[in-house]
């Protein structure tokens, strides 16, 4: 099958390993997310598919060919990091335009027209057309990062790696850009491979997902799979559900959205109870804040417990006021037995 | 040999002349009361002397010596010219004829008549130069040879200034250098004194002829000579009569070198007191005990060097290996002082590259 | 700044500023105004003169030559090393680390003998007849400062992103090609950084031209001091003390300018294990590691070589005063002596050299501040260019009216030495002050702490082991120091370089052997010296 496939991949540092057997398949033209916190071996699974740490185990394999023996400027992976790693000494269209140089044949000392074109193609398609001749140290972080991209579309890649793309940026501009690179990575058509901490980001970027803790894979599938049904308590909570709840409080929830299921464990998102007055839980208000999507409550739901809930903006409660809710199946995620 | 003797006489007489004319000597400075029971002179690197003889010298006068070396002779006596208002010591010993004018002429010595024994007349310093230093031991920088090397290579072994540039013995010739060393300035002055004006022709001739120069006598003598303990491959050195005798292998008897007595130049070398020391009469106390016969019979062993006591013994090997030269070159200290930079000056054009 | 601010770091400035005035402007200043002055009067003429002659060209022409050539051949070496010996991590790097720091340490008078030694046409590479040509004074000038490279280059390699490398080289760009299109230019203020000070150096360099190159090659230094020594020509003496000053003013300041303090908090980069691509690197940091042990493994060799076979029989001897009485003390006792004296002189130049990091690492507000910062800088770089002679003498002749009649005092030696290794402690502990995050004494005065609680409870921690790196590194070096010591009062109290040098100049096969023994204890003490420096683990050691 076409795409980069990993099988059993451990990676060792200092005798401890990093990356413990993982297994992920990235299938050609699709852009996966490898989601996990900080430590779990991410980024050092990213860098081993760049072929800049050497494996202790496992294969990748890249169409089919094993990628044990191809050193790092062979692969064809461009490789992106969180601060763009621009060259300081060049400006942005020789950033930009460092792979293509690379591509000139020996003999060649000059330009090729080819090349001015290409760079100028690639900073249209991030946004930053006219900025050729701007210095690194003039941009913005927002900026830099998307001169980096385009420096690393530049030569078409077979793949691209992108590590943290996002996370040295500030809030909206990461909602922004995120955007934006879901639509370039589509039009480009590029394989992509990126880690990140941030659900969101993944979320907004990405199709595929795999979920990494302690340098172990616990899910991998497409992104609204893996976010419809998390794997166990740990992942639901690292995905942002808010609560996990089981005994005779997901019992009792069981009873009301789907009596006939097995489950026992159940993972909520804060969205999942709203105040509804004609509801079927009953509850009190613990505490309640306002913000400027809606009115967060926390409740003490009868035969429940704490559960966190939901309510119109406008909507006026006072603490240690009896409600009424009910329960939003499609923000629920039953988790499978016996984790 | 006669003519020599003659010269050595009136040296001798107008030495003496000299002597009981009288230089009287400084009364010594009044720089304050320092402590007395130390004397300290400044001497040079070369300077060695056994324990024994020095603590004779605090036996008789209960006063402790501190030696204080102070480079080569050169840089001595620079020194104490450029300390001339602020002596660094109290008496000095090492400079030597080829810069006794300068010592003089700068005023850095005090007068010191000091009891001179009779064959040191010879090595006095003209005028009234001579009761500003007093002359302590002399040796012969001459060119030493390989006598081994030359008998097994069947050659027949050079004599005179002239055979050192002859094409026979082109890459023979090691010497020390006349700006750094002082047997190496000592050849030089010997070669102007032979040669006078066509000194730089010759000098010219023995570079041509493949000479080697060192930045020091060790270097030449030690590393580079055949016979010098450092397996060299120039069998011809600049060194003192002197060398020979450390030359017997173990288990002979006969040394494998020997000095060309025809290429010598004599080094007197002088002490003095100077002027506005702390101690100037310790100062001429230590003049008259390294005048003194164990002292003198003692320089031999130490410096290498021959006493200007000539009814001092010498070591036993000196008197057969080591003979003075009976006819060293001869330039006057003054001449080489007016001339010195001039004459380094061209040597180094000539020498180097 | 407020007024007492003001005071208190004019109070800390006034020690140092005055002991280098003292101890270094007074005399320098003394012998060049002798020479600029020498009959009350300036003769500026008779010194321009003395620049017009030929062989003072001729000797300009070599000092420059020498030093450009060995610069040049010291970075080609030291660059490839600095990566082998930085940014790798393998069993013995430390060592090796330290054996490329040691020819830095060793006294020149060490060294001259060690190359002469192998050189020599009865020595082991005798045949090369290499003896007495500038190839060999420029070999002797590149193994002194090829560690210099290596320390500086490395220091700031480590410093690197290796990220930027790393996505070259996913964009396909071959080893070869990130070295010479990322990493190259990344590292260029440091090579010139270091380049600049070798180049100081090796054109300061007295010592090893003076034994090697006979007497057919001269540098400025060499002649400085023939003309003082010898020929007492003070005037041409002082003009070349002039250029030379200039010189060296205009090499500091361009080594300044390239130096350039690591970034608070910067990912440095971890040193990884070699992979089977670096063996080209690893070769050529072998060969320069046995060139630079060959002089000093011959040195052994002859140390141990006795009459008898091989033995120990020359160390004994260190016991006594030499063939033929040629020391006034055994060779035990001058080594004792030059404990006691390095000992002195690294604590003096440790307590001046902490005032000096402590004012030049802070970040001054003003330009004003800043400009005077770096002045001050400059200022106690200066010993490490000027000439030993000058500086000897200098002592001679100004430091001759009580109180400060220093000239034979036990005290001069340390201060000189301490002039010397000063330099070296401001190098090596203001670049770790530079690098404490201002951050983080400001979240210490905002919790209450007095400017001196600030400064113990931040700084102390991060640079003690600077300050221990530096006391050691100043010991080995003033261990070996030879220059200035040489040409000041020497009394009945030598050191031992200044006894080796005596020794080999005293005939005698026997002496020359004690000479290769006392060489080897003293390579020996700075050797065990700079081990225990490495093992603290201070990038600055030895780096400019």
């Amino acid at each position: 099958m076409p795409g980069l496939e990993i099988h059993g991949l451990t990676v060792r540092f200092d005798g401890a390993a990093a990356v413990d057997a993982v297994d992920l398949d990235v299938p050609a033209g699709s852009v996966t997310a490898v989601l996990g916190p900080s430590g779990s071996g991410k980024s050092t699974l990213l860098r081993a598919v760049a072929g800049l740490e050497p494996p202790a185990a496992g294969s990748i394999r890249y169409d089919g060919r094993d990628l044990a023996s191809t050193p790092t400027h062979r692969r064809g992976f461009a490789l992106m990091f969180q601060d763009g790693q621009l060259f300081p000494h060049q400006t942005v269209g020789r950033n930009v335009g460092y792979a293509l140089r690379l591509r000139r044949p020996a003999w060649r000392r000059g330009a090729r027209p080819e090349e001015g074109r290409r760079v100028d193609e690639l900073l249209e398609l991030v946004g930053l057309a006219g900025y050729r001749d701007r210095m690194p140290g003039t941009l913005s972080g927002g900026e830099r990062q998307r001169v980096a991209l385009a420096r690393s579309l530049a030569v078409e890649p077979r793949m691209l790696l992108l590590d943290e793309p996002l996370s040295a940026l500030d809030r909206d501009l990461r909602e922004r850009l995120a955007a934006e690179l879901h639509d370039i990575l589509r039009r480009a058509g590029t394989t992509t491979l990126l880690v990140t901490h941030d659900q969101e980001e993944a979320f907004a970027i990405a199709d595929r997902m795999a979920v990494l803790r302690s340098g172990r894979l616990v899910q991998a599938g497409s992104v609204t799979d893996v976010w419809r049904q998390p794997a166990d308590a740990w992942t639901a909570r690292f995905l942002g559900y808010a609560t996990v709840i089981d005994g005779a409080g997901a019992a009792a929830l069981r009873a009301l959205v789907d009596p006939a299921a097995t489950w026992t464990q159940l993972a909520l998102r804060r969205s999942a109870i709203r105040l509804d007055p004609g509801g079927p839980l009953r509850a009190r208000v613990l505490s309640a804040r306002v913000t400027p999507e809606q009115l967060r409550l926390e409740l003490e739901v009868d035969g429940v417990g704490r559960l966190p809930a939901v309510a119109e903006p406008g909507l006026v409660v006072t603490v240690g006021e009896t409600v009424r809710a009910r329960v939003v199946p499609d923000r629920l995620a039953a988790l499978p037995q016996g984790r | 040999m006669r003519t020599h003797l003659i010269a050595a006489a009136t040296a001798l007489a107008l030495g003496s002349a000299l002597g009981l004319a009288g230089c009287g000597s400084d009364a010594g400075s009044s720089k304050g009361s320092t402590d007395s029971k130390t004397v300290t002179i400044a001497t040079h690197d070369s300077w060695a002397m056994s324990k024994e003889v020095m603590a004779e010298f605090k036996k008789e006068t209960g006063i402790t010596v501190k030696i204080q070396p102070h480079g080569d002779a050169g840089e001595l006596t620079n020194k104490l010219v450029l300390t001339k208002g602020h002596p660094l010591a109290d008496g000095v010993f090492g400079i030597d004829n080829t810069f006794a004018s300068r010592a003089v002429d700068e005023g850095v010595l005090a007068r010191y008549d000091a009891k001179q024994p009779g064959s040191a007349a010879q090595f006095a310093l003209d005028g009234d130069s001579g009761c500003y230093l007093t002359p302590i031991d002399f040796g012969d920088v001459c060119v030493n040879i390989d006598d081994t090397w030359f008998a097994k290579k069947k050659l027949a072994p050079p004599a005179t200034f002239d055979d050192l540039a002859d094409p026979a013995y082109k890459n023979l010739f090691v010497a020390p250098g006349a700006t750094s060393s002082s047997p190496g300035l000592a050849f030089l002055v010997a070669t102007i004194g032979a040669k006078g004006d066509g000194w730089k022709d010759y000098w010219h001739k023995l570079v041509d002829n493949g000479l080697k120069i060192d930045a020091g006598w060790e270097d030449a003598y030690t590393v580079d000579f055949t016979a010098g303990g450092g397996n060299g491959d120039r069998p011809i050195v600049v060194s003192y009569s002197s060398s020979p005798p450390f030359t017997v292998p173990k288990g002979a008897d006969k040394p494998t070198t020997s000095a060309l007595l025809d290429t010598c130049f004599r080094q007197v070398e002088y002490a003095g007191v100077l002027k506005g020391a702390d101690n100037p009469k310790g100062a001429q106390e230590f003049i008259d005990f390294m005048l003194s016969h164990d002292f003198q019979a003692a320089l031999p062993d130490n410096m290498y060097v021959y006493p200007v006591d000539a009814s001092v013994a010498l070591p036993d090997g000196w008197k057969t290996w080591a003979p003075t030269s009976p006819d060293p070159v001869e330039v006057s200290p003054a001449d080489i002082t007016a001339h010195r930079s001039d004459w380094l000056r061209d040597w180094r054009d000539i020498t180097s590259r | 700044m407020t007024v007492r601010a003001r005071l208190a770091v004019a109070a800390l400035a006034a020690t140092p500023v005055i002991v280098l005035a003292v101890f270094f402007v007074y005399p320098v200043a003394g012998m060049v105004g002798r020479g600029l002055y020498p009959d009350g009067s300036l003769d500026l003429g008779g010194v321009l003169s003395v620049l017009g002659r030929p062989r003072v060209h001729r000797v300009l022409w070599f000092t420059v030559w020498s030093a450009g050539l060995a610069t040049a051949l010291a970075v080609v070496l030291g660059v490839p090393a600095a990566f082998v010996l930085h940014r790798l991590r393998f069993p013995g790097v430390g060592v090796v680390r330290t054996l490329v720091v040691l020819p830095f340490v060793l006294p020149t008078v060490v060294v001259g003998v060690a190359f002469r030694h192998l050189i020599a046409p009865s020595g082991p590479l005798g045949a090369l007849h290499l003896d007495g040509t500038a190839a060999a004074i420029v070999a002797a000038l590149v193994f002194f400062n090829v560690s210099v490279v290596v320390r500086t280059v490395g220091a700031f390699w480590e410093g690197l992103d290796p990220r930027a490398e790393e996505a070259a080289a996913t964009l396909g760009a071959s080893p070869l090609r990130v070295f010479a299109t990322v990493t190259l230019p990344g590292l260029l203020p440091g090579i010139a950084s270091a380049a600049s000070v070798v180049f100081l150096f090796c054109s300061t360099a007295f010592g090893v031209v003076l034994t090697m190159g006979g007497l057919r090659y001269a540098n400025v230094e060499t002649e400085i001091y023939l003309l003082t020594t010898q020929e007492l020509d003070l005037r041409a003496a002082a003009a070349l003390s002039i250029l030379q000053l200039v010189v060296i003013v205009i090499l500091l300041g361009l080594s300044a300018r390239t130096r350039r303090a690591p970034a608070p908090g910067r990912a440095a980069a971890i040193a990884r294990r070699p992979r089977r691509r670096d063996t080209a690197l690893l070769l050529w940091t072998a060969a320069v590691v046995v060139f630079l042990l060959t002089p000093l493994a011959s040195l052994v060799l002859a140390s141990v070589h006795t009459d008898d076979g091989w033995g120990l029989g020359h160390y004994r001897a260190l016991q006594t005063t030499g063939q033929g009485n040629a020391l006034l003390v055994p060779v035990t006792e001058a080594l004792w002596t030059s404990l006691r004296i390095a000992a002195g002189a690294a604590a003096l130049a440790l307590v001046l050299g902490c005032l000096v990091s402590y004012l030049v690492s802070r970040r001054w507000r003003t330009r004003m501040g800043r400009r005077l910062s770096r002045v001050f800088d400059g200022a106690f770089m200066l010993p490490l260019g000027v000439s030993a002679v000058t500086l000897g003498f200098g002592f001679l002749i100004t430091l001759d009216h009580p109180p400060v009649d220093l000239r034979t005092s036990p005290l001069l030696i340390p201060i000189a030495q301490a002039m010397v290794a000063l330099p070296l402690v401001v190098r090596t502990v203001a670049p770790v002050l530079e690098s404490v995050d201002e951050r983080q004494r400001e979240a210490a005065a905002s919790l209450g702490a007095g400017p001196l609680r600030v400064l113990l409870a931040v700084d102390l921690p991060v640079a003690l082991p600077a300050l221990v790196a530096a006391t050691g590194f100043a010991f080995a070096v003033s261990l070996g120091e030879f220059g200035a010591t040489s040409f000041l009062a020497r009394d009945d109290h030598p050191t031992l370089p200044v006894v080796i040098f005596r020794l080999i100049s005293h005939p005698g096969e026997a002496n020359f052997a004690m000479a290769m023994a006392a060489s080897v204890v003293l390579a020996g003490a700075t050797s065990v010296v700079m081990l225990l420096v490495e093992r603290l683990r201070v990038g600055s050691v030895g780096a400019f």
